[in-house]
């Protein structure tokens, strides 16, 4: 059975409808025999796209797979998400992408686009091979060296020019290394109070400014990963505002958590970039509701435990955010009045698949458009339990915090990967 | 915490009945004082040492008798002996009380322990154990208020005020002028489950 | 009293004030033929040392003996992570010995927070990192009321390595709590990004601020910082910061000159400084065993509840 109808969802927020799709497609009516889901109260929005996801493997499998990082990714609500490339081996050949892009095929929870490195092994002497990714099976069209910075100014301009031979884009991690040196939390007034080394603002700002004048100046498409300042934002509104072709994401985390959390002395919530100030946050989550910043990504980050269970110095950046990130998105722009359902679905859904140029994610549900849906029940409230995930790894932030709104469903080309809020 | 600051009487004073009044406490001290002097030939070489709180001012009193009755007022001190107990750990945290040990220091000298209520015998055990860490008096001595049985060791006054039986359900209380409204001595119904002191 | 000492920042001035009067009772046995008290029969105190630091380790140690707690002594250079076991198993190994408390110096901020979560006992910070040493801000400031009879209102300049302090930390904290007027004194460049919101005014000139204090406290300023280019070099630095005997001269008559030691003598301090009448640097040694025994004592000498 491949056809459904969802019986009063509400698409994208609006009036209760019936939404029906049959052989992977969203069409005009139910054809006969379709299965009937009760969707009343519910909200439906195309499959989110996450620009930013570690799933580990190849490398890390104790901290993550392909199958467990998908799985949590369908609870989560999202149809596709995008490899980082830093796994061991690196991702840097159309080899290991064509292991990953397979693997994500296998896993069947949802479309897996593996990000290519920018650099060979991410170390920031020598192009990796960007064409033979882009060529592969994987069809690579997002490039980052994520983890690090591609801090050489003309290997930063040659990798912009280079990808525009197959409308590729390179995602900056924008950390300034020197100013970053041992950095462990934002630098300010905790970082003053805790003793640990702080990581300036400027460092983020500094390599955003730089690269949005390469971009402008050589006509190529840049992304920034996890925006996290005030400073930054300024810097992207006035760079959009030159016609510069640059894009941007925020993490959930960024949207909701600030650096006082790090008195706990608790890794968990220790994250590059770091956690910043509650005027950054104010600032990214005005830059996401006005378009400034594009879209969220999760840059879910599992860990091992005993990354985790370690002084704050010692411990791995990172936190899991795929099954909380759409929750935490509804806390920070839906309940504060900055975004609606259309909004979070275009800043979730429309526009990274955009950046990522997934031409099959990412549409409008209307009739024509694959069948990957979710399903959101706005009226919702759990209480986060690091033991219930599917993620491989316990590293979130809000274990024991209530957030509001909870996947029900979610579809993948007419399929379900997840139906009354669990895997199928 | 100022120095000397006096634990408060604990159990509800309202509640209890009196066994010795101001007089009657006053002569028992007067009795004390002749005592102590006749058992150390006139207070010679003798250094009276309260037990915080209320022995402390029992001292006093005890020394300011002794120099009324001869003309001698042999020195004073405090010994506090919270850090020689042997209880700690099975109470709260207890404040350190003053030690103030009379310039001479005691070696060679009679050592009168004073306290107001002498009961288990565990406290008076503790301020043996830091009298002998400051020194080596010649002779240890204790004189008390009040004896009100149920002791834990083998300790026993040399001077006593007044023998009160007493059931262990029972609080003493007694009250000082120097910190107290008024002096005498009270027995009432015990404030909860403490063990004998 | 929480159950803990981790940060300086966490003492009422009830607390910090029972520390500094137990001490001071604590001090007088100190000085008396037998020192030993049998206070803490039968308690163990664990010293965990990741970092070298000899004086801060013996002083524990010697304040756990003279109450008669069993000192186990436990150092391991260089952080937990290249030695292979973690800080959590060291800390399971602790609770499985039964540590009644254990008194940490870790080369990682917040490693005391860390065991804390991890072990029953109560945990002393013996200094974390870049963040604290709650105990010597606490004999600091009991030198200071020993030396000049009283915290209230009396000023302090901290004057150094603001940034890489924990010494400056705890004692910032402390010595407000305590009612102190304090000042902070570095170049610009070894002061922390957020100084501002601490609780104490912050100045880049030292000849400014001499006049006007009771106490200056000079701290270690490390060599291996002009690599890092805090400054240019280390004359220059001692021109602008170091305590000299001019300097020392401008100093109110009553004023005393501190040090946490160890000392860097003709870079922050000069000799004839560390070694005049003003200094309380021996001082504060010999005090902070008294400090310390009161620090276990008010930490170990009740019941568990």
């Amino acid at each position: 059975m491949s056809a459904w109808v969802f019986r009063g969802a509400r698409v994208c927020g609006g009036p209760p409808t019936d939404l029906a799709f049959a052989d992977g497609r969203v069409v005009a009516e139910a054809p006969v025999g379709a299965q009937v889901y009760d969707a009343d109260g519910l909200i439906a929005l195309p499959g989110l796209v996450d620009l930013h996801t570690h799933l580990r493997e190849p490398g890390r499998e104790d901290a993550e797979t392909v199958e467990t990082g998908t799985r949590a990714a369908a609870l989560g609500g999202f149809t596709a998400v995008h490899a980082m490339a830093n796994t061991d081996p690196v991702a840097d050949t159309a080899g290991v992408v064509e292991q990953v892009w397979r693997l994500g095929q296998v896993a069947g929870h949802c479309d897996v686009h593996p990000v290519g490195a920018v650099t060979v092994g991410l170390g920031g002497q020598q192009l990796a091979e960007l064409g033979a990714m882009a060529d592969s099976a994987a069809r690579v069209r997002v490039f980052s060296d994520d983890g690090h910075c591609v801090d050489d100014a003309v290997l930063m301009r040659r990798a912009l020019e280079y990808v525009r031979a197959f409308d590729g884009v390179i995602a900056q991690h924008a950390q300034e290394p020197r100013l970053t040196e041992d950095a462990q939390m934002n630098e300010g007034v905790i970082s003053a109070q805790l003793g640990l080394v702080g990581w300036p603002a400027a460092a983020e700002e500094a390599v955003i400014a730089r690269d949005c004048l390469l971009a402008g100046h050589v006509g190529s498409r840049l992304h920034i990963c996890h925006v996290s300042t005030v400073g930054s934002v300024d810097i992207l509104r006035w760079a959009k505002a030159r016609g510069i072709r640059v894009t941007a994401e925020v993490t959930p985390h960024h949207l909701l958590l600030t650096d006082e959390l790090a008195t706990s002395y608790d890794p968990v919530f220790k994250v590059n970039p770091p956690l910043r100030t509650a005027a950054d946050v104010t600032a990214l989550r005005d830059a996401l509701a006005d378009g400034t910043i594009d879209a969220v990504a999760t840059d879910h980050a599992p860990h091992a435990l005993e990354d985790k269970e370690t002084e704050w110095a010692a411990a791995a950046f990172g936190m899991v955010g795929l099954e909380t990130a759409l929750s935490v998105v509804v806390a920070a722009m839906v309940d504060t009045g900055r975004l609606d359902w259309a909004g979070v679905a275009d800043r979730m859904s429309l526009r990274p698949a955009r950046i990522g140029r997934l031409s099959g994610q990412g549409r409008p549900l209307e009739p024509g458009a694959p069948a990957h849906v979710v399903l959101v029940d706005p009226a919702a409230r759990r209480v986060v339990d690091p033991a219930a995930m599917a993620s491989r790894s316990r590293n979130t932030p809000y274990a024991g915090r209530q957030l509001p709104a909870a996947v029900v469903a979610t579809f993948l080309s007419g399929r379900p990967t997840v139906l009354d809020g669990k895997l199928t | 915490m100022p120095r000397g600051t006096p634990r408060p009487v604990t159990g509800d004073v309202s509640a209890a009945r009196p066994v010795l009044d101001g007089d009657e406490l006053g002569r028992a001290i007067s009795r004390i004082a002749h005592e102590i002097l006749e058992r150390t030939h006139g207070g010679t070489d003798t250094v009276l040492l309260g037990i915080p709180t209320r022995g402390v001012a029992l001292a006093t009193r005890l020394a300011d008798r002794m120099s009324t009755f001869e003309g001698v007022r042999p020195p004073t001190g405090s010994l506090d002996v919270t850090l020689h107990r042997d209880d700690l750990h099975l109470r709260g945290l207890r404040a350190l009380q003053v030690t103030d040990l009379p310039v001479d220091g005691v070696d060679g000298k009679v050592v009168v322990l004073v306290d107001d209520v002498l009961f288990s015998g565990r406290t008076i055990r503790a301020a043996l154990d830091a009298l002998l860490d400051t020194g080596r008096p010649r002779a240890v001595q204790l004189a008390v208020l009040v004896d009100r049985g149920h002791r834990e060791v083998p300790i026993r006054a040399d001077y006593v005020g007044k023998n009160i039986p007493t059931s262990l359900r029972e609080t003493v209380h007694v009250l000082l002028r120097e910190y107290d409204d008024r002096d005498g001595v009270l027995l009432g119904p015990a404030s909860g489950v403490d063990a004998p002191a | 009293m929480n159950r803990h000492l981790l940060s300086a920042g966490d003492l009422s001035r009830d607390d910090a004030l029972l520390i500094v009067h137990t001490a001071e009772e604590l001090a007088r046995i100190s000085d008396r033929p037998i020192k030993k008290l049998p206070t803490l029969r039968g308690r163990t105190v664990v010293n965990l040392f990741f970092e070298d630091s000899t004086r801060t380790r013996l002083s524990f140690e010697v304040a756990a003996k003279r109450l008669s707690a069993d000192v186990i002594n436990f150092s391991t250079k260089g952080s937990s992570v290249s030695k292979g076991e973690s800080l959590k198993d060291t800390a399971l190994t602790l609770e499985a010995m039964g540590a009644d408390a254990v008194v940490v110096r870790h080369s990682a901020s917040g490693a005391p927070h860390r065991l804390a979560g991890w072990i029953s006992g109560a945990i002393v910070n013996a200094g974390d990192g870049t963040h604290e040493h709650p105990t010597q801000a606490l004999l600091d400031a009991f030198t200071m009321r020993r030396r000049l009879g009283r915290l209230e209102g009396l000023r302090v300049a901290i004057v150094g390595d603001i940034l890489h302090s924990r010494v400056a930390r705890s004692n910032v904290l402390l010595l407000d709590t305590l009612g102190a007027e304090v000042s902070v004194v570095a170049p610009p460049t070894l002061m922390p990004v957020g100084v501002g919101s601490w609780p104490c005014t912050v100045s880049f000139d030292l000849d400014a601020v001499l006049p006007k204090c009771d106490v200056v406290m000079m701290l270690r300023v490390q060599r291996e910082r002009m690599a890092g280019a805090y400054f240019p070099s280390a004359r220059e630095y001692s021109r602008r910061y170091g305590l000299d005997a001019p300097r020392m001269a401008t100093l109110p008559d009553t004023a005393i000159v501190m040090h946490p030691g160890p000392m860097n003598r003709g870079m922050e301090i000069a000799a004839e400084v560390a070694d005049s009448v003003r200094s309380t640097i021996v001082e504060q040694v010999a005090n902070g065993v008294a400090v310390r025994m009161a620090v276990l004592y008010l930490l170990l000498g009740g019941d568990s509840s």
